[in-house]
């Protein structure tokens, strides 16, 4: 087994170097230019006019700034000037309350239409048709109604986070063995009991699927959502620097979003973890 | 037939039928009744309705007629009085075998404390000697050890009945063995009511008073009342050795490869439902009975016998 994780993480270095060494390659100026170029002019136009160099900054320019940024997150200097500790934040704080809004009311949801045949017959067409919705349609309406827009993007990440919980909850409650309802029963358990005691820890590996799959979602959805409303943001932040034209700094923000993706992951696996259990 | 401690009067099991517009009978008139102390078996084959017997004696499954009474109330539902083993463990995995115990008992005696219920769960845990595995997962458990568990849960809420459901029939045949000497040893120390179904012969006449055979369903009806014929304090190691025992055997096993399928072929005309035939297969009368399959003139004759003497 150590020796597999010794040679996988040996091929993912080579992958990584690889791919590090054809982008700085891709990326580099070809050389050609400067010299019929007036050297003052040559500055002026920078190197991508004069040298050919590619606008695309190469590995260690996005290292460098990466570097910069890791190493003061947290400055504000002004509404189009923040750390992107403070961007990441705005997010994170946007995706919780949204996330923990649709959790509130998905779990409990999911829980009368798994133990309700009647509700979830009755409540099925309303999810079928509100689900495939893009989170994002609902913008507009949202800012209309609620007039606030950081308000709005909570309330986006709401609605794109709840589907998946309320239909995992509904189906791990809906199919929590009969064997454990009946001993339920046999020992008279009330309804809060049974619930609490028996459906909630047997149905939670399944709801806790249906909550991985929903935060996924909302890390997803929260960029284009602050694309949208501006403001603050990671999503933001990266429109706002597509903007002052540094792709240096949407490529740090792409690799931000995607490690803070992964470790939202990792924590909801651990969670996921701690409550299965072996039959 | 007095009234006896649970006392099942006309049961009937009814759906309706998947193909036509009619109805499917699994059971019908079912009658009979188990004392207090009493160990009675079920047996008979796959679809004649046991499971569904036991369910209703649980108070887990509605009959379409008649009536189960059990200390003079009216089974309509579940209760603690009447505790179930089922025939997969059905424990919670999510707790230790000690917590699924404990559930119980919390269930049964709202007023205890915390550390009551504990000692409580462990002094059953120590009943089917499991004490060493109290904090274990039923998934870190063997079979057997599951259905300890099982039997520990169920006896220590204290029922008035326990309610069997092929509780051995997923294990391999020596922990099976290990487990009904288990029974045995419960049995003789609490004297606990015990209806069990089973679809092994051995195991109804190593455990059973009296053993309830069912005629092939659909329309399954009770044929016999067999009364155990071995002495009360038994064993499985000289179980095979007693007199009765082959003729019981035989009997048994007679009925469940032959006469069960003939009698629901005859619609269950010669059977009393109220009063079914009550058999003592014995040494003698079970001798002159072997080599005539149809009609049991032998069986026929004790059954008089015994019918005559219980008028």
């Amino acid at each position: 087994m150590s020796s597999l994780s010794v040679r996988a993480t040996i091929v993912s270095a080579l992958l990584l170097a690889t791919l590090l060494l054809v982008w700085q390659i891709l990326v580099q100026g070809t050389g050609a230019g400067p010299q019929q170029m007036d050297p003052e002019y040559a500055r002026l136009v920078g190197a991508t006019a004069s040298q050919g160099k590619s606008a695309m900054p190469g590995p260690l320019d996005v290292g460098a700034q990466l570097w910069r940024h890791l190493s003061d997150p947290f400055y504000d200097k002004g509404p189009n000037d923040k750390g992107v500790g403070i961007q990441l934040a705005y997010s994170l704080a946007r995706v919780l309350g949204g996330y923990l809004a649709a959790a509130l009311v998905a779990i409990p949801l999911g829980f009368l239409i798994g133990m309700s045949p009647l509700m979830s017959r009755a409540l099925d067409p309303f999810i079928q048709v509100l689900k495939p919705i893009s989170p994002l349609a609902w913008m507009p309406l949202a800012l209309y109604t609620i007039k606030d827009s950081a308000a709005s993007a909570v309330f986006v990440i709401f609605i794109c986070s709840v589907w998946p919980m309320l239909l995992n909850t509904a189906f791990g409650v809906a199919t929590v063995r009969n064997d454990w309802l009946n001993v339920a029963k046999t020992l008279e358990l009330s309804r809060v009991r049974t619930a609490l005691r028996v459906i909630l820890p047997a149905a939670a590996p399944t709801i806790l699927t249906g909550m991985r799959i929903s935060i996924g979602i909302a890390w997803l959805v929260i960029v284009a959502a602050e694309m949208l409303v501006g403001g603050t943001g990671i999503g933001y932040f990266v429109w706002n620097e597509w903007n002052n034209l540094s792709i240096n700094n949407v490529i740090n923000a792409i690799l931000l979003i995607g490690v803070v993706g992964m470790i939202l992951d990792q924590l909801m696996g651990r969670l996921q973890r701690a409550v299965s259990y072996a039959e | 037939m007095a009234a006896g401690f649970i006392s099942v009067e006309g049961l009937a099991k009814r759906f309706p039928d998947p193909g036509g517009r009619g109805e499917l009978t699994v059971f019908e008139d079912l009658w009979f009744s188990v004392a207090q102390g009493e160990f009675v078996c079920i047996i008979g084959h796959s679809g004649c309705g046991k499971s569904t017997i036991l369910n209703v004696l649980a108070g887990l499954d509605q009959a379409s007629d008649g009536a189960v009474i059990v200390n003079g109330k009216h089974v309509t539902g579940p209760s603690l009085d009447r505790a179930v083993i089922f025939q997969g463990h059905a424990l919670m995995p999510w707790m230790t075998a000690l917590g699924n115990i404990e559930l119980a008992v919390s269930s049964r005696f709202r007023g205890k404390t915390k550390a009551e219920i504990r000692a409580h769960a462990e002094s059953y845990v120590e009943l089917v000697h499991l004490t060493e595995s109290a904090h274990k997962k039923p998934a870190q458990l063997s079979g057997g050890m599951r259905q300890r568990v099982g039997i520990a849960r169920a006896l220590s809420i204290e029922p008035q009945v326990l309610l069997m459901d092929e509780p051995f029939s997923a294990l391999d045949a020596l922990t099976r063995g290990a487990l009904q000497d288990e029974v045995l040893a419960i049995r003789a120390r609490t004297d606990q009511t015990i209806f069990m179904i089973t679809h092994d012969v051995d195991e109804a006449m190593l455990l059973a008073d009296r053993i309830l055979l069912m005629t092939n369903g659909p329309r399954a009806r009770l044929a016999e009342i067999i009364e155990n014929t071995l002495p009360r304090e038994r064993s499985r190691a000289d179980l095979h050795k007693h007199a009765n025992y082959y003729p019981l055997r035989n009997h048994l096993i007679d009925f469940l490869v032959t006469r069960s399928r003939q009698l629901a072929g005859d619609g269950g005309a010669h059977l009393d439902p109220r009063h079914p035939a009550v058999v003592r297969p014995a040494l003698g009368a079970a001798a002159a009975a072997t080599g005539d399959g149809a009609d049991h003139p032998a069986d026929a004759a004790v059954v008089a016998a015994i019918r005559a003497r219980a008028r």
